[in-house]
Formats: structure tokens, C-alpha cells, sequence
């Protein structure tokens, strides 16, 4: 258990700082990056004093380190439109993010679990092939346009729910149903294919011969193995709710750190791109982290 | 001996129908089994026999789209015609509980051994609380001998040994003291003296609780101490069935002979382990006459035609013209 | 599962066969093929092909729904934007921008990936450390956050689209043909042939590129539809494809700010991305059963 979490953390460790190194190769791209950083009405003394900050006149491995022990300190510089440090802003924006993403990765499983356990268990009925549609129009549609097509028929049509802000429970529905859609149709698959191998394994037959009540067989014990071919990307899905974010967010003008990037790409806002980015690559691969672990909890043949 | 049999199997045909074509795992036996009584089934691998016991269980695998007909009777009451609902709470644990073949697969690996030996006790009422059931499971450990059990009913499968498994796997197919258990190749997966321990301990449930057991495998050696009758199976068929001794004795059938013959005897200078030469029939596709023909030795022309049972004496009969002849 | 062991003769005879060798028309997605296929005439046809100028505006016609409605003419028979744009001119021009994003991108990310998944996969080692986990610290950055912060740096438009998605994809190539390499490198022909001396520029084009090929036939086509979605989404954010060019990311992007009045705006184009979608992902499905019978079981 220490080991996979010592090995679990060290890379951990080495993706965040990969993750760094490319963002602060792409910054570098465009060759003037004071310009990036700054607003174009700044003035001389600003840019002077910038470049001197950023070290530009030194190698550009220097440089890096540079921008790696101001980001260890917490230093992605000053948001010019909001007035205050970039990462205290991204800070104050990701919390509403990850109630959106949590939210959503909720709505996700309690779509996914029960459609994917009964099409395993009633395989070839018709909830099987609604879960194969549901599978099928979920990978073929961008969740901003669910997000679109949601507000349109609940919002502008029928009127039951608000298509923006975020004042209470109801602004957080279509959101996330917009956010959560794409991966129901992976995890439905998933937990399928899981289930119809585990229903007919030796140990599940082991329990129906003993007596095994049906509904215990599928829910408690086909269930829980069923459940570790999914613990084992929940991460990716996770991250996808995180990455999907910026999009979601932007439809439903949702006050997370997705908008607030998006936000700051148009308004130049570099250094509040930059914390966000690596904020949300640190939560990404802390999501995995996180999920490698729970997977040794629930599978007991790795823990130890 | 009572005058009904513990388990009477008229006629059972499970015929397996895949995309392919309509599999003959198991082509019309019948067999019986008394109280206290084991009977051994043997044949080779591919030849039916755990399609048999599954039948009896009506466990099927699922995606199999097997189909049972026959007729199964237990205490007398034919057991195909109940529901699914009704075999899991009345026959599954109580009446008749199954060893399957894989002690490495058969227990759930998410789940502790305590969990799995307890809860049938709670399924069929037995005990009332789980506390209870747990005490009843750590008896249960200890009775097919398994050391320290109320410590050992925290731990998970894959702590245990390939025969400690098997045990635990025991433990819980007795939970309810059925009264028929099916062993399906129980020792197949284990060492040899790991294989005379398992079967000792069957012999031992046996003695103190008068199940019937019908002892699955493909390997005649390890029968002849437990079994009290043998029926030897060949492409979904039964080829012949009698006493342990007349089977050891007087085998009749060639495919019999051929499987004792691959036995090697202590003592005597082990013959070629006779792999008979040869494939057994396609199970899709089977002959009309005598199933074993095609690999026989001692064919005949008359073999094309399915041969009848001829009784050979005190319950021993065999399906092969030449002792129809006689 | 021979008897006998004589080594397997050095040909790649062992691949399987392409799919055009084995092509059955039985049970084709004949739709989604149909579909793709509308999709392709209608990026190659262009602009010969709309009933209107998809960039011409006409004010008076502004906010006309589709024919079948009452207010609806077949003049236009998708129905016009804020503009009084033809919704379905503007559906055919953005059939051709998904269709040169999807081209370049798919070429570009599918070669970079199968190159360094042949490489990592063939010679092992520190050259196979270092690509996975250069592919795993590009996947620490969730691919929208990545397509952002470029973004930012670059100027937005087509090329910056294509880039952005093969910086994303290529790791996904890479993987799966590494571990496919793995395993065919395990196989008789393969390891024979580097007995007899054949250099490692044989071996990759004589024995794992044609090994490999369905695999790729497969991932080429079930990212046409990951693409699309992937354009749509940065031209809906506006960093992607730019006015006055159109695609169908843009058209919903626009017709976000009326959808209100106009149902329609929001609904067509995000029926082509999902019908186009749809039909890649059904024929990539069908290609990899139809190559690939181990995984055909369930
Ligand atoms: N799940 C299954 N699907 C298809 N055929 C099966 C399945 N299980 C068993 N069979 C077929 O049924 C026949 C009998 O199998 P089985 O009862 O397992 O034999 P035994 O236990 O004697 O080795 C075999 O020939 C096998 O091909
Ligand atoms: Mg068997």
C-alpha cells in the first residue's frame, strides 16, 4: 500500500511538472511572451520590469526555472483585467468548477450504473438497446450542444428550469446533465461488459447454487467486480468533466474557472491562462492519483 | 435402501443452442442417486459431465441458451418444473449445493470468506442475524477443517491456498446440509496429496450426514475409494454404469476398459498410459450409431446402429453390442 | 498450433488479409456509409453545390424557419440565421472545413503516433521509457485546456485547429500501435526475420506496417467523429475556425445568442455534427469487428 502510493505520487509529481514545462514551452512559442502577459496599452516601465522578472535575457532553461519557482510560490503574476494575482483568482473560481463537475460526474453514474447493470442482466431487452442508443448518440454529440438543446427545450420552451447563473440547486441541473452526457455512454458500456463477464463467472454460479437471492447476486456481488473495470478510468472521466468544463461553463455562463479561462483568452489575459491550465492539469492528475488508490481499496487482491 | 431414490434423472437432454448449431452437451441419461450414496461419473473432458450437474442445479451458463428437458426428481419432486424463484429458495443450499471444478475461481474475490460461507445460513432462515451467521460459518470453517476459522473468516480469497479454497468452497456448498452435493471435478486444479485430503473430507461429511454425492472426474483412479457406483459418460451419453467392483472388475465397454487401462496401478509395471487414439465426436454433429465407434478397436459393422442397454448382472449395464451379443 | 515446429518462412503471409480483400457487403452500415459519403461530396462540391451564398446576407429573409413550417419556404429549406443567411448552404460550406480539419488532422496525428508507436514498441528500452512518458505528461493536460493556452498564444484558425488536435491525438495512436508492436514482435515471422539479418527498416515496412494497417484503419476512422466534435467545440468558443469562413462550431456559436427566436439555428448544424458523428463512429465500429473477429465475441 505505501509503495503504490509512494509510486503513485512520484509520478504524480513528474506529469505536474511535465505539464508545467509545456506550458511554459508554449508561452515561449509565439518568441514574445512580455507581450502575452501584458496589456497593449502598457506602459515602458511595466514591460521593462516584467522582462526582468521573467529573466528574459537568460538562457531558456534558466528561464524555466524561473517561472517553476514562482509557480511553486504561487507567482503566476497579476490578472490585469481582475486586478488581482491569477492564481487567487483561479482559486476563487474553481470551487463552483468542481461542484459543476462533481455534479455532473453524479448525474453520469446514476445514468450509467442502473443502464449498464440491467442491459448486462436483461441482455437483448429493450432497455439494452436503449442504453445502446443513449451509448451510440452520446459519442456523436459536442456537450455544448446538449448544453444548447437542453436549454432550448427546458429553458426557453417549456420554462422549468433557468439557463443561466448559478444561484441555486436548479442552475446546477442542466449543466450538468450537459457536462455528464458524454461519459454515460462509456461507463454504460463498461459497466455492461463488466457485469455479463462477471454474471457468468464461476464464483457468481458459486452463489446461485448456494441460494443466492437474484437481486444480491446482481447488485452486491456482481456489482462490486463489475465496478473495478470502471474505478479504473474514473479518472479520465473525471478529467474529461474538467477539460468538457470550459465549454459547459461558457453555455451556461456558469461562474467556474472554465468561463474565467475561456474568458481570458479573448480578454489576453495570459497569466490567468496559464494558472488555470495548470491548475486544472494538477487536478487531472490528482484525480488520478486519487483513483488508483480508491481502485486498491475496493479490489482487495492489492491492497497489502 | 428407501424405496424412492434421493435423486432420480429420467431422460435429461441439455442441448446448448449457439449461433452455430444446436450443441448435444448432454443426449438423454438417467441415473440415481440414493441417500449416503456416492455415485462417480467419468468420462473425458468435453463429454457432458459438468453440463449434467448444472442441469440438475438448472445453472446454466448464461449466455449457453441452453435448453433442459427430462425429467429431475428430488425426494420425488421434479425439480425442472419449478421457477427459478422457487429452485433459489428451496432447492439451491438446503436440498442440493455444488463443488465446482476451479477452487481459484470459484469464490468471490471482493468479498471476504466470512461474507461468502455466512450468508446462505441467513438466505435459508437458518440463523437470524448476521452475528449468528458468522458464528455458524466459523463452525462451518472448522468442520471441513480449516485452522483458526474465526480469524480466517476476515481474510479474502486470495489469501488462501489452492486446497484451503476448495475447503472454504466446501464449507459453504454444506452450509445448508443439502442433501445431494455435487463435487464436479473437485480436485482436478490440486496436488495429489492436496486431492486425498479433499476426498477424505468428503468422506467424512458423508458419514455424518448421509448426502448423497455424485463425485465428477475424469480420472477413474481417484473414484474407487468414495464411490459406491460409477456411470461412465462418453459425447453426452452414459456408456455403461454399475458397482465400483463389476465397473474395476468386468468393464464391458472398450471405452471403459481404455479408461481403466490408463490408470497406473502401484505394484504393477505401469502400462502406456493409453491415450485412446483419436477424437471424440462433434458434439454438433454426432453419428447415429455408437458414439465410440469411430475410435473403437473392437468395431463392428452392427455398430452403426445405437446400441441397446444390456444388464450384465446386480445393476450393471452397458450400451455396447458386443456384450448385447452375449 | 503445429505439430511440427519449422520456422514460419519470411513473408508477411502471416498478416491479415485488408479489408478490401475480405470485403462482405452483408451487414455494411450501408446509412452511415451513405452519410459520410453525402458528407465528402458535399466538402468537395463546395460551393457548387449550395442553393444560396452561404455568406450572403439577406436581412429581409432574416429568421425564416424550415419549410415544413407555416412561416417556412423551400426557398430556404432549412431556414435562415439572424442574417438571413441559407442555413443549409452555410451546413454544406462547414461540411468542408470539418472535412480538411478531420483530413489533415487524422493524417498528421495517425502518422506521428504510429511512428513513435512502432518505435517505442519495436526497439524497447529507454527510446520506449521516453516516448510513454512524454505521451503521459502531454495526458496530465486535459485536451481543451491544452487547445486553450495555445490558443491564447497563437492566432486562432484552421491551422491552429489542427495543430491543437494532433498535439492532442497522437499519444492515442501511439499507445495502442506500441502495445501492438509489443505483441507482434513476440511473433514467429517477425523475430525470424531479424534472425536472417533483415535490417530494421525492412522488418517495420515488410512485417508491422502491413500487420498494423487494419488496427490504423480503425483508429483513423473512429477519430473522424472525436475531430469533428473537437472543431466544433473550439469554433463555438471562437477559437477556432474564424469568420468568414464557416463550420458548423461557428453556425452554433452564432446562433446561440438567438435561440430565442429561432429554434432552428442551434438544431441543424448540431444534427450534422451528431449524423456525421454518428456514422463514422458505426462504420469505425463495423471495420474493427469486421478486422478484428477476437474481439467480435459480445
Ligand atoms: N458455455 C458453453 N458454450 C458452448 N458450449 C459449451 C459451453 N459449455 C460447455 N459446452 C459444450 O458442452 C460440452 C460438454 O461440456 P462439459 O459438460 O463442460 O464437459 P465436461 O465437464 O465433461 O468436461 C462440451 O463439448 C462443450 O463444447
Ligand atoms: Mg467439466
Amino acid at each position: 500500500m505505501k509503495a503504490i502510493f509512494a509510486k503513485g505520487l512520484l509520478n504524480a509529481a513528474i506529469s505536474i511538472l511535465g505539464a508545467s514545462l509545456i506550458i511554459f514551452v508554449i508561452s515561449r512559442l509565439s518568441g514574445d511572451p512580455v507581450s502575452l502577459m501584458l496589456p497593449m496599452e502598457a506602459p515602458q516601465s511595466a514591460i521593462d520590469a516584467l522582462k526582468q522578472e521573467l529573466g528574459l535575457d537568460r538562457p531558456l532553461w534558466e528561464q524555466y526555472f524561473i517561472f517553476l519557482w514562482k509557480a511553486l510560490q504561487g507567482d503566476f503574476g497579476q490578472s490585469y483585467r481582475w486586478q488581482m494575482p491569477a492564481l487567487a483568482l483561479v482559486f476563487e473560481r474553481l470551487p463552483a468548477t468542481i461542484y459543476l463537475a462533481t455534479a455532473a460526474f453524479a448525474f453520469s453514474l446514476v445514468l450509467a450504473i442502473p443502464l449498464g447493470v440491467l442491459s448486462a442482466v436483461y441482455r437483448g431487452s429493450w432497455i439494452d438497446q436503449i442504453g445502446r442508443i443513449i451509448a451510440m448518440l452520446g459519442q456523436a454529440v459536442p456537450s455544448f450542444w446538449v448544453g444548447l438543446i437542453l436549454i432550448l427545450v427546458f429553458a426557453v420552451g417549456l420554462q422549468w428550469l433557468p439557463a443561466f447563473g448559478a444561484d441555486g440547486v436548479q442552475h446546477v441541473i442542466l449543466p450538468a446533465i450537459a457536462l455528464g452526457w458524454y461519459p454515460v455512454a462509456a461507463q454504460t458500456r463498461i459497466i455492461r461488459s463488466g457485469m455479463l463477464e462477471v454474471l457468468d463467472s464461476d464464483y457468481i454460479r458459486m452463489g446461485r447454487s448456494v441460494g443466492t437471492p437474484e437481486r444480491l447476486l446482481v447488485w452486491k456481488y456482481a456489482f462490486r467486480n463489475a465496478l473495478l473495470p470502471l474505478v479504473t478510468i474514473m479518472g479520465v472521466y473525471f478529467a474529461s468533466m474538467l477539460s468538457g468544463a470550459f465549454v459547459v461553463e461558457t453555455v451556461f455562463a456558469w461562474p467556474g474557472l472554465g468561463r474565467t479561462v475561456v474568458e481570458a483568452v479573448f480578454s489576453r489575459d495570459y497569466p490567468v491562462v496559464q494558472a488555470g491550465v495548470l491548475v486544472t492539469s494538477i487536478l487531472f492528475v490528482l484525480s488520478n492519483f486519487l483513483v488508483d488508490l480508491s481502485y486498491s481499496i475496493i479490489d482487495p487482491r492489492i491492497r497489502l | 435402501m428407501s424405496a424412492t431414490p434421493l435423486l432420480q434423472v429420467e431422460n435429461l437432454q441439455t442441448h446448448l443452442h449457439l449461433r452455430r448449431g444446436v450443441v448435444k452437451a448432454v443426449d438423454g441419461i438417467s441415473f440415481e442417486v440414493n441417500e449416503g450414496e456416492t455415485l462417480g461419473i467419468v468420462g473425458e473432458s468435453g463429454s457432458g459431465k459438468t453440463m449434467t450437474c448444472l442441469s440438475i442445479l438448472q445453472l446454466l451458463p448464461i449466455h449457453g441458451g441452453g435448453k433442459i428437458a427430462g425429467s429431475v426428481r428430488l425426494d420425488g419432486e421434479e425439480l425442472l418444473q419449478l421457477g427459478e424463484e422457487e429452485m433459489a429458495r428451496r432447492v439451491r443450499g438446503p436440498k442440493v449445493a455444488m463443488i465446482s471444478q476451479d477452487p481459484m475461481t470459484s469464490l468471490n474475490p471482493v468479498f471476504t470468506v466470512g461474507d461468502q460461507v455466512s450468508r446462505p445460513f441467513l438466505y435459508h432462515k437458518l440463523v437470524k442475524t448476521v452475528r449468528d451467521a458468522m458464528v455458524a460459518a466459523a463452525a462451518g470453517l472448522r468442520r471441513v477443517r480449516i485452522p483458526s476459522p474465526e480469524r480466517r473468516l476476515k481474510s479474502y480469497p486470495h489469501q488462501f491456498s489452492g486446497g484451503m479454497r476448495q475447503r472454504v468452497v466446501t464449507a459453504m456448498a454444506i452450509a445448508c446440509s443439502p442433501r445431494l452435493l455435487i463435487a464436479d471435478e473437485p480436485t482436478t486444479a490440486l496436488d495429489v496429496t492436496i486431492q486425498v485430503q479433499i476426498m477424505s473430507l468428503l468422506r467424512s461429511i458423508q458419514n455424518d450426514s448421509k448426502v448423497g454425492i455424485i463425485l465428477i472426474t475424469h480420472d477413474l483412479s481417484i473414484v474407487a475409494g468414495l464411490c459406491h457406483r460409477i456411470a461412465v459418460m462418453y459425447a453426452g451419453r452414459i456408456i455403461e454404469t454399475g458397482k465400483v467392483r463389476d465397473i474395476y472388475r468386468n468393464a464391458q465397454h472398450p471405452y471403459t476398459q481404455a479408461l481403466l487401462d490408463a490408470i497406473p496401478h502401484l505394484g504393477r509395471k505401469r502400462r502406456r498410459l493409453a491415450a485412446i487414439p483419436g477424437q471424440p465426436p462433434n458434439l454438433m454433429d454426432l453419428p447415429n450409431g455408437c458414439r465410440f465407434a469411430p475410435r473403437c478397436p473392437r468395431r463392428m459393422a452392427v455398430c452403426d446402429e445405437y446400441p441397446p442397454a444390456t444388464d450384465v448382472g446386480g445393476g450393471h449395464t452397458v450400451n455396447c453390442w458386443l456384450a448385447a451379443k452375449q | 498450433m503445429s505439430v511440427t515446429s519449422a520456422p514460419t518462412p519470411v513473408t508477411a503471409a502471416d498478416a491479415p488479409l485488408p479489408f478490401f480483400v475480405r470485403f462482405r457487403l452483408k451487414g455494411a452500415p450501408w446509412i452511415p456509409i451513405l452519410i459520410l459519403v453525402l458528407v465528402l461530396i458535399a466538402a468537395v462540391g463546395g460551393e457548387g453545390l449550395t442553393p444560396h451564398d452561404p455568406n450572403g446576407l439577406n436581412l429581409g429573409a432574416a429568421f425564416k424557419p424550415p419549410f415544413w413550417q407555416a412561416a417556412g419556404t423551400y426557398d430556404y429549406l432549412l431556414g435562415t440565421d439572424n442574417l438571413g443567411r441559407d442555413v443549409l448552404s452555410r451546413i454544406i460550406a462547414g461540411a468542408r472545413v470539418s472535412a480538411i480539419v478531420a483530413l489533415y488532422a487524422i493524417a498528421f496525428s495517425g502518422a506521428i503516433g504510429t511512428m513513435l508507436g512502432i518505435i517505442a514498441g519495436y526497439f524497447g528500452g529507454i527510446i520506449d521509457t521516453t516516448i510513454i512518458r512524454i505521451a503521459e505528461i502531454k495526458m496530465a493536460i486535459p485536451g481543451l485546456a491544452l487547445a486553450l493556452i495555445f490558443s491564447a498564444t497563437m492566432d486562432p484558425g484552421l491551422s491552429t485547429v489542427v495543430i491543437v488536435i494532433v498535439l492532442t491525438y497522437w499519444t492515442w495512436y501511439c499507445r495502442i500501435i506500441r502495445s501492438e508492436v509489443l505483441s507482434l514482435r513476440e511473433r514467429d515471422y517477425v523475430s525470424f526475420a531479424k534472425v536472417a539479418g533483415c535490417g530494421s527498416i525492412t522488418i517495420f515496412f515488410r512485417h508491422l506496417l502491413p500487420n498494423i494497417f487494419n488496427t490504423l484503419l480503425v483508429l483513423m476512422t473512429l477519430q473522424v467523429g472525436q475531430v469533428i466534435i473537437f472543431e466544433a467545440s473550439l469554433s463555438f468558443l471562437g477559437l477556432g475556425i474564424q469568420a468568414p469562413d464557416t463550420s458548423w462550431g461557428l453556425m452554433l456559436s452564432d446562433a446561440r445568442q438567438y435561440i430565442t427566436y429561432a429554434w432552428w439555428g442551434i438544431t441543424m448544424p448540431g444534427i450534422a455534427i451528431m449524423l456525421t458523428c454518428l456514422s463514422s463512429n458505426l462504420v469505425g465500429d463495423w471495420l474493427r469487428d469486421l478486422l478484428d473477429p477476437k474481439r467480435r465475441q459480445l
